[in-house]
């Protein structure tokens, strides 16, 4: 467009663009660059009142063979790798799923209503759905424990009982966003052209075929892209959600990487451990997000910008 | 139709039907049960007789929330840092989308901003060096804490970034043909056509603020500083607290105490943080879902 202009004139042409970057580069400079620098504590003896950048004593990868010698790290790895997993599987499942019934229904208003009322939780925070969930899972006077006993079983600690905690969060987790997961196939369920199925019908195919047929390769690369994007989050367990539900008698199954980064560094102060325990995830993290990027970008297309 | 709708499509059509309908249910009935409980008389709610409809309807949990001042000084938070933040997050995701979406040719730095912002995305410092640079900057205590650290959202700029890319390039070229400079192709061409994107990206931050609670837990020291969710968060948490130090607090409130229960006045409590999101809920099912679709468009 300008490529005409001489050096200067193009210079001067751009100096609003630079103005207009300018106070978003300062705060993302600040607080974003700033606490990537930050992660040098993760490699000192840290002590917090001779400040962030201030003399601190270098003691190399000191605080990682600490971290990784403690006994319940493991532990922790794994439980937030085996939530976050089942997570991004039931996250896939159940909208796609959800998304292809939905789409059975013909009347418009109906799915509208449907559609309504399932996005509801997907909006509100962590701490009012805990509060909920809090009340409603208690084994003695919550609802869903009443319910139970009304069909004679026995009431289920869902938030006491390491073996079901676990699963408790997978469960709430999906009820919380499966609703507005589904949008988005939905968005490429109303994408397929209706001349295939007009075509299908013709060829004597039936409910299910064209289902198979039409349908589900219709929203196959979307299944692959949320898919390949789900990768990235590979760490993360879910610290709001986890954090307000949780409780030291089912650390050994529900306590993930963010919980035990936040107890260590802010309840118990440990800064230089935590920050360890923080840059261990997001060097974990970052590979899984750069090869998910990578993947759907390969795969689908997908460019975040 | 004249189209023959088979017998076992028949059955299919009305189980789905049952089967969402029980989705629904599912997805709705516990904030019908929390506004119940709210409402609700403390013995029966204790005694689990309230499901979708208040037991001995009452409002005493109401007037226990407006005797007490933490609710009311932490909602003043709320509505402080959510009406700092969303304009502040506006204007610099228009500030820096609009030169982030010329051409290569048209802005040469384009690139390096672009992944200036991008890698914040693909890498976390984590909780401590947050932490530290907030402390550091002398924030600790002040709503500033809860607005500059996050001022710019960098995924909803992407999504304004790519919509503004996607605008007709005669558009920009007419303007520039008229002598517009970039301030006045921002604000007279450009902005006028992103409304919609713009809505979406408010609503997005307006959620943001008003849900957010960890980093006022973490960077407030002193509970009359707590927005909404992180007070809210104590309430949950630790909900016998609540109507010990609130009825320990203020002799007129201790009148109440033998009415009213934990389980009551949370739930009166998380159903007046919800109505905000409640209010601008038609608007919120409506922009986040083409916010979210043409997040996904690609180029």
């Amino acid at each position: 467009m300008f490529a005409s202009l001489k050096r200067k004139d193009k210079l001067l042409r751009e100096l609003p663009l630079y103005v207009m970057l300018l106070p978003a580069v300062v705060l993302v400079a600040i607080f974003s660059y700033g606490s990537m620098a930050g992660v040098i504590i993760a490699f000192q003896k840290f002590i917090p009142a001779k400040g962030l950048f201030g003399p601190q004593q270098w003691v190399g990868f000191h605080n990682f063979s600490t971290l990784f010698s403690m006994p319940n790290i493991g532990l922790v790895i794994r439980n937030t790798v085996f939530i976050a997993l089942c997570k991004m599987i039931a996250g896939i499942v159940v909208p796609v799923v959800f998304a292809l019934l939905l789409n059975e229904v013909r009347h418009i208003l109906t799915k509208r209503i449907f559609q309504t009322l399932v996005y509801l939780p997907h909006f509100l925070s962590w701490v009012i759905l805990s509060g909920i969930l809090i009340n409603l899972l208690s084994p003695n006077e919550g609802f869903v424990n009443i319910i139970l006993g009304k069909f004679g079983i026995e009431p289920v600690f869902f938030l006491g009982d390491p073996h079901v905690f676990p699963a408790t969060m997978v469960l709430t987790d999906i009820w919380k966003t499966f609703g507005f997961g589904s949008v988005i196939y939905l968005a490429a369920l109303t994408g397929i052209d209706p001349a295939l199925y007009e075509a299908a019908v013709i060829d004597g195919a039936n409910r299910w075929q064209q289902t198979r047929h039409i349908t589900l390769p219709g929203i196959s690369s979307m299944v692959v892209l949320m898919t390949v994007l789900g990768l990235a989050n590979i760490l993360n367990g879910g610290f709001d959600q986890i954090y307000n539900m949780y409780s030291p008698v089912v650390y050994s199954t529900g306590d993930i990487l963010d919980t035990f980064v936040f107890r260590l560094g802010i309840e118990q102060a440990q800064y230089a451990l935590s920050t360890a325990a923080g840059l261990f995830k997001s060097a974990v993290s970052l590979i899984f997000i750069v090869v998910s990027y990578y993947l759907a970008d390969k795969l689908t297309g997908y460019r975040v910008f | 139709m004249g189209i023959k709708v088979s017998a076992s499509r028949k059955i299919f059509l009305v189980c789905n039907i049952i089967f969402l309908l029980m989705v629904a249910l599912l997805c709705i009935a516990p904030f019908i049960n929390l506004l119940a409980v709210s409402f609700s008389d403390k013995v029966a709610v204790a005694a689990g007789e309230v499901t979708f409809f208040p037991v001995g309807f009452t409002t005493i949990s109401y007037q226990f929330i407006t005797n007490t001042s933490k609710f009311f000084m932490s909602l003043l938070v709320s509505v402080k840092r959510t009406a700092l933040g969303v304009p502040i997050n506006l204007l610099l995701i228009i500030l820096t989308a609009y030169p982030l979406s010329k051409t290569k040719e048209d802005f040469r730095a384009r690139s390096l901003f672009s992944w200036f912002f991008v890698v914040t995305i693909l890498f976390n410092a984590g909780l401590i060096p947050t932490y530290m640079v907030v402390k550091s900057t002398g924030l600790m205590n002040s709503i500033w804490a809860l607005v500059l650290p996050g001022a710019l959202p960098v995924f909803s700029m992407l999504v304004v970034m790519n919509y503004m890319r996607s605008l007709p390039k005669e558009l920009l070229e007419a303007a520039y043909i008229d002598g517009a400079s970039h301030v006045q192709t921002l604000i007279r061409v450009v902005l006028p056509v992103s409304i919609p994107t713009l809505a979406t990206v408010t609503l997005f931050s307006f959620v943001d603020h008003w849900n957010s609670w960890f980093d006022g837990m973490i960077y407030m020291n002193k509970i009359q500083n707590y927005p909404l969710q992180t007070y809210l968060q104590t309430v949950v948490v630790n909900p016998e607290e609540f109507i010990r130090n609130n009825t320990d607090l203020s002799g007129n409130l201790s009148k109440y105490l033998s009415m009213v229960s934990a389980r009551t006045t949370g739930a009166a409590q998380m159903f007046l943080a919800m109505i905000p999101i409640l209010c601008i809920y038609p608007y919120l099912q409506k922009y986040f879902t083409t916010g979210l679709v043409m997040g996904s468009v690609k180029e």
